[in-house]
């Protein structure tokens, strides 16, 4: 089985990197861009029968840092 | 006067801080990542900078959960000293032995150059001396230096005298210019700047070398 995590700066936290984006998508010539916030996808292989309680540990423990980022988990 | 270096793989400032705790009169013990413990009678842990586990997943993510920082947590407990210096400073906030985070540069760019530095509480064994105020020169070399905490955690920093450090002319986007920051027993100290690299003249500078006195007087006073 699999999970699927997505990591994301939380919101209020600035994000240079998600700024950059916006920058130069405006260079290019997309106009409206008016938000970019860049993240992570973390896909897990599982051995069957994996709760997602577990994948939620594995994210408080590890694959966030909830400080800044908040995260959401897709099981299956 | 004990101290001990954690070494994990990728670290590369480590025999800089063992140079400067030898000099300031530490014996100096070198610790791997993968050890348990620390050696018996440990007065200080330094926590080098570099680029531990390639900053893979997040600066000092991996290094924190690695054998020797439980240790280093069970020895901050009791009360030990620790000094974590760029990706050291990563490392503790990573454990959550010092609060907040440090996220990408604002500008994106990696820094690696002379900053200076005002030092903002003279209360504690890191800091006790220089002068209040006193403004140092020191260096920076790191890219993701961006310190973050919230409201909340900023107003309890401060509250509590705990800012050790700040920059004068922010150069990567700190919360509140902060450059280093201490626990809240005052034993443990996060900072992005490197002092270790400025302890001989000979080198470009002294102005670290304060911090290593300043620990050296503390310990054997106590």
């Amino acid at each position: 089985m699999r999970a699927t995590v997505t990591v994301m700066l939380k919101q209020g936290v600035l994000d240079p990197q998600g700024e950059a984006v916006r920058h130069a998508l405006g260079a290019l010539g997309f106009d409206g861009v008016e938000g970019v916030r860049q993240g992570k996808v973390i896909e897990l292989d599982l051995a069957d029968g994996t709760s997602e309680d577990t994948v939620k540990a594995m994210c408080d423990k590890l694959l966030a840092n909830t400080v800044i980022e908040s995260y959401s988990i897709s099981m299956g | 006067m004990k101290a001990a270096v954690i070494v994990f793989p990728g670290s590369n400032c480590d025999r800089d801080l063992a140079v400067a705790f030898r000099k300031a009169g530490f014996s100096v013990d070198m610790v791997w990542h993968k050890d348990p413990t620390l050696p018996e009678g440990v007065d200080i842990v330094g926590i080098p900078g570099g680029f531990s586990f390639g900053d893979y997943l997040r600066c000092g993510a991996i290094a924190g959960q690695s054998p020797v920082m439980q240790a280093v947590a069970a020895h901050v407990n009791r009360g030990g000293y620790a000094l974590g210096i760029c990706n050291g400073f990563q490392v503790l906030c990573e454990t959550g032995l010092l609060p907040g985070a440090l996220m990408r540069n604002a500008g994106l760019k990696f820094i690696c150059r002379m900053q200076t530095l005002r030092v903002e509480t003279t209360n504690s064994v890191f800091t006790q001396s220089y002068a209040e105020g006193q403004q140092i020169e020191i260096p920076l070399a790191h890219h993701d230096g961006n310190y973050v905490t919230d409201a909340e955690g900023l107003a309890a920093l401060k509250a509590e005298d705990r800012v050790a450090f700040r920059y004068v002319g922010n150069p990567n986007g700190a919360t509140d210019d902060i450059a280093g920051v201490l626990s809240d027993n005052r034993r443990v100290l996060g900072m992005m700047p490197h002092p270790e690299r400025v302890i001989d003249a000979s080198h470009g500078g002294t102005d670290g070398w304060a911090m290593f006195t300043g620990l050296t007087q503390a310990l054997v006073a106590a």
